[in-house]
């Protein structure tokens, strides 16, 4: 299937009040913590001076918390914006925001809320964020598919359609929630590891 | 108008903005707050649920969320006028 290696250059790992960077814990909230408290802590910690943040859903927010920790240590400069992709996964689509946007439905329908009521917004603040043009693509499967997001993006790659691709699972449903989040390039960068089934399993199963 | 910037502040989110950031005559949009298009929105419905008020005419919607101040003459209008 594929025409040349690629590789896992960065990964970042978010869940149980704890943000990983390739493989190594890199800050953790108290056990228990909110999610909402947790992203903001995580927020004010790895980024700030993006107000925009603050709008977002509690899906928009994990994702792009977990692009801004991942890209702090690969910055994709080098790739032209135009060829970074992103593919996407998680079991309750924006089942979360859409619940939240339905509870305002019987008085007034929040405007807010409503933008944020498709699974595939995350990708968009992303790429916002970063000023990434390149394809993408938001998968809704019962659960993490190393196979399938490895698949996408080696086609991407293999394709010419893209250098560089972030891809994983992002997932959320009121105080669970789980971020996986790769960086994969045809180039290898220190510490990564060939682009493999059993490769991305291993960091998606990091525990501290 | 410090009441309506703290309504403003709460319905939009603002985390990082205090009251006192907001100048009563900044314009609310674009160079001045940078609020954006669901942002006027969540300004129309702030009116509907603090004011009862709703806006008849959205032509009027540039005017009357041109800055705090304008937002509140406003109000202060709609609420004079005889229910």
């Amino acid at each position: 299937m594929s025409n040349a290696n690629a590789y896992i250059t960065a990964s970042c790992v978010i869940r149980d009040q704890q943000v990983f960077s390739n493989g190594s814990l890199l800050w953790q909230d108290a056990p228990g913590a909110e999610l909402t408290d947790f992203l903001r802590k995580g927020y004010d910690r790895f980024s700030g001076q993006y107000p925009k943040f603050h709008k977002m859903d509690a899906l928009s927010k994990l994702g792009w918390l977990a692009a801004e920790v991942l890209l702090r240590t690969a910055p994709v400069e080098d790739h032209l914006p135009e060829q970074v992709a992103i593919v996407l996964s998680n079991r309750s689509a924006s089942l979360d925001t859409d619940l939240r946007y339905y509870n305002t439905v019987k008085d007034i329908p929040s405007p807010a809320l409503f933008v944020y009521t498709l699974a595939n917004i995350v990708i968009g603040e992303i790429c916002i964020r970063h000023g990434f043009k390149g394809e993408h693509i938001f998968f809704t499967t019962g659960g993490f598919d190393a196979r399938q997001i490895m698949a996408y993006a080696q086609i991407l790659l293999d394709t010419g359609a893209a250098t560089a691709c972030l891809c994983g699972w992002v997932e959320v449903m009121e105080q669970q929630y789980e971020v996986v989040l790769y960086l994969v390039e045809r180039q290898q960068r220190e510490e990564s590891k060939l682009l493999t089934v059993e490769e991305m399993k291993k960091i998606y199963d990091l525990k501290s | 108008m410090a009441d309506l910037k703290a309504q403003i502040i709460e319905q939009l989110n603002l985390q990082e903005v205090k009251p006192e950031d907001i100048g009563n005559d900044q314009p609310l949009f674009k160079e001045g707050l940078g609020l954006d298009s669901i942002d006027a929105l969540e300004l129309i419905v702030l009116l509907q649920q603090h004011y009862g008020i709703r806006i008849a005419n959205p032509e009027q919607g540039p005017e009357i969320f041109q800055s705090v101040r304008t937002m509140a003459t406003y109000i202060t209008a709609q609420q004079k006028q005889p229910g």
